[in-house]
């Protein structure tokens, strides 16, 4: 059950004054025996986009003489425990005990492994608090940390008072006393940010979001050169997760990585060198058609336990055959992209590609459009092609002209996604969730199109490989069927999305955001 | 959430040194564990150096106006906490009268603490009464102190017979030897011919020893202030049947 821990800081480097504490906390509290020191070790765990941290959350597996220990706290100091006998890392969240800790961190994590970001060994010295029935109604523990060897590096002691449930008052008053003597004062930081921070590291250094802080006036080529390099720093971040298959998301933020950087090169290509463009728009078109079939498959798996629990003739366990399959051609594919992520042409072109980038930023390239000029002038053509586009589609198009829109429509996401920082947040934010109703209406018809066609395929290849029993192509045509109805759906709302995307309001929130972007 | 209780009809045959003993070693083996003490005498409570206070008493609890979260106390012990006794338990079989699903309504209070916790002990007051049968209904094992007399068997047989009237899921019943003398012939024979002849009997027995009385001076389990007594050894024996029973 939850419990509470209030955090401090030591001032004085050096050993712990564990006697002085001592003696400060006997003044009010009956103090059991002496410290009790334990030598343990915690690992923090957080996914590789620190989805933890983000949410307030920290989670230590925490590992001493007894059984492994799982530790979630949240930002009050409330903490969730679980066992965890024979942990590995990482670890996707639905591989942690059942329990509370698990569906808090499932919640937050979601398709995201779990990785050991830091790990520290601790010297943990323990003093309980009694009432006057000598119950145990405080607990203290003074913390010295050090990073494991060969770094070895000391970290500045760190006292916990953990309440004892249904005695909260206790804990409080410990916390005043110490505060009020003294040499303690309540943590401005975490734990783990001083591990990190001993470690030479920080966290939430990685966000598959665009963050490149631009300045208007800047030139152009220089905000698309640090545009590009961002995306590339992506890119290369998710490379080993990919190669070592921790979770799906880091080929998901690979690939996006790549069509950002693909449609950076075409929307905001000019500015840079021409041959740049030229050279590298085919290397990144290579590298996201070489990443398609993985992700294919990788949608086809995600999507399968939702699509098989909805089944309505068939049994999910019909669908085994099928997953099994798509496991083993997953395997296959993973094969061929490791061989072209560890290939000499794709250690050239991001070599290659970083050196290129570096070059009109050392330049400064002060000739050409401003930063500003060049959001505003992109984002209008990327906008109006989109509302062109859209605006010629009818009841009757076919299936192909919305898939071309949402291609342009991830454009002008991506657009927007690059300017961020000229942006004003508020009109920024309206106009991204008024193009976001839009796209999820275009990607679940065209997801709904690729994957029933995938399952017919994958049917004619079982069939002719006699690797699927009957009730396996019953239950997939009751898949193709479920995918059928959602891209109807889809295809029945587009209009009334597209005609409040496109509406008066939709276009004032666009006029008023690139009207803007000149300050 | 795996349940059990100690339960017997007659009182001071070891249900809540069991009870107690039980508890914290199944937290010292790291599972997440509460007791709750729905005796009124409240005897596991004082032995955890709580007080025997529910605000609201039994009644906030049965109606349901006061969760059984914001009851707990933590003990001294890592991973184990105590829902305390009370002396308004006394009239728990008034209450649980007047309840939906009478004889189900433990049951349903402890159902949100499912995924908090790994383990249930309910000890139980000496009686048959409402409070007993929702006992029995909520717990998958009922855990059965017998002095090893002929007479306690006949209660033993009687339990058996009344778990098994029920409609739906049946808790488990075995029953161990307690407070068994060594040096009373009829107690050894019992003590080793029962566990041999059937399978609800516990192989463990607890014996009579004095250490198990000095729990109500120490204010604790005996694991944890004579680790290596006869009467510790046994109790983790008991509870090595117990947890192989419960959790597989």
């Amino acid at each position: 059950m939850e419990a509470r821990s209030h955090e401090f800081e030591i001032a004085d480097p050096g050993p712990p004054p564990l006697g002085r504490i001592r003696d400060e906390l006997a003044v009010a509290f009956t103090v059991n025996g002496d410290w009790r020191a334990k030598r343990i070790r915690r690992i923090w765990l957080d996914t590789f986009d620190w989805r933890l941290y983000r949410a307030g959350l920290t989670l230590q597996y925490v590992v001493g003489s007894g059984p492994g220990e799982l530790v979630l706290t949240g930002g009050g100091g409330q903490q969730l425990t679980a066992r965890a006998r024979q942990a590995r890392w990482p670890c996707p969240p639905g591989g942690l005990p059942p329990g509370p800790l698990r569906d808090r961190v499932a919640a937050v994590a979601g398709l995201r492994a779990l990785l050991p970001r830091v790990s520290v060994v601790s010297q943990v010295s323990e003093l309980r608090l009694l009432n006057e029935d000598e119950k145990t109604v405080a607990r203290i523990a003074v913390d010295a940390m050090r990073l494991p060897a060969p770094q070895g590096a000391t970290i500045a002691a760190r006292l916990a008072v953990a309440e004892v449930r249904g005695y909260p008052a206790a804990a409080r008053r410990a916390g005043r006393i110490l505060t009020g003597a003294g040499g303690v004062a309540p943590s401005r930081q975490t734990a783990l940010d001083a591990a990190l921070s001993a470690a030479g590291q920080r966290a939430a250094d990685y966000t598959g979001k665009v963050v490149v802080p631009l300045l208007p006036a800047m030139p152009g080529a220089e905000a698309v050169s640090a545009i590009l390099l961002q995306q590339l720093d992506a890119l290369e971040a998710n490379v080993d997760g990919v190669l070592h298959d921790i979770d799906t998301e880091f080929l998901h933020d690979l690939r996006v990585a790549v069509r950002r950087t693909r449609t950076a090169l075409k929307l905001l290509g000019h500015v840079l060198p021409g041959e740049l463009t030229l050279r590298f728009a085919s290397e990144f078109r290579w590298l996201g058609d070489t990443t398609t079939p993985l992700r294919d498959l990788d949608v086809q798996l995600l999507s399968l336990p939702p699509m098989a629990a909805r089944l309505v003739a068939a049994s999910p366990d019909d669908l085994q055959p099928l997953a099994a399959y798509l496991t083993r051609r997953r395997a296959a594919e993973r094969r061929k992209l490791s061989q072209a992520l560890r290939s000499a042409r794709f250690d050239a072109m991001v070599g290659d590609w970083r050196k290129a980038l570096l070059v009109p930023r050392a330049a400064g390239h002060a000739s050409g459009p401003r930063a500003a000029e060049l959001a505003t002038d992109r984002t209008r053509r990327a906008h109006t092609r989109v509302l062109r586009l859209g605006s010629a589609i009818t009841a009757s198009s076919p299936a192909e002209s919305l898939h071309t829109l949402r291609k342009r429509c991830k454009e002008l996401r991506y657009v927007l996604e690059f300017f961020t920082s000229l942006h004003d947040p508020l009109l920024y934010a309206a106009v991204l969730a008024d193009l976001k109703r839009l796209q999820d209406c275009l990607g679940e018809f065209q997801d709904s199109e690729v994957q029933s066609a995938e399952i017919q395929s994958v049917a004619a290849a079982m069939l002719a490989r006699q690797a699927a029993p009957a009730s396996t192509l019953l239950a997939m045509g009751e898949l193709a069927a479920q995918l059928g109805t959602r891209q109807r759906a889809a295809r029945s709302e587009f209009a009334d999305r597209f005609a409040q995307f496109s509406g008066g309001a939709g276009r004032h929130r666009m006029a008023a955001l690139t009207a803007g972007d000149h300050g | 959430m795996k349940v059990i209780a100690t339960y017997n009809i007659k009182g001071g045959v070891g249900k809540t040194t069991a009870a107690v003993n039980l508890s914290y070693l199944a937290a010292q083996d790291g599972l997440r564990t509460l007791l709750w003490d729905l005796d009124p005498q409240a005897a596991a409570t004082y032995m955890f150096r709580v007080r025997a206070r529910v605000k609201g008493g039994g009644q906030a609890l049965i109606r349901g106006t006061r969760g059984l979260d914001q009851a707990i106390k933590g003990t001294d012990f890592d991973r184990l906490d105590l829902l305390p006794g009370d002396f308004t338990y006394r009239n728990m079989d008034l209450l649980l009268d007047g309840a939906k699903h009478r004889a189900r309504r433990l049951s349903r209070l402890l159902s949100p603490l499912a995924g908090h916790y790994d383990l249930v002990v309910l000890d139980c007051p000496p009686s048959i009464s409402l409070v007993s049968e929702n006992v029995l209904h909520a717990a998958g094992l009922i855990l059965v102190p017998l002095i090893p007399t002929t007479l306690s068997l006949r209660t033993l047989d009687q339990l058996t017979d009344f778990v098994a009237s029920f409609d739906g899921p049946r808790p488990e019943v075995l029953a161990f030897f307690s407070m068994v003398d060594r040096r009373k012939r009829l107690h050894r024979e019992i003590a080793e011919r029962l566990p041999t002849q059937r399978a609800d009997v516990a192989a463990a027995a607890i014996p009579a020893l004095a250490v198990i009385e000095r729990m109500a001076v120490e204010r604790a389990p005996v694991p944890a202030f004579a680790p290596r007594s006869q009467a510790a050894r046994s109790y983790q024996d008991l509870w090595a049947e117990v947890g192989k029973r419960v959790l597989g």
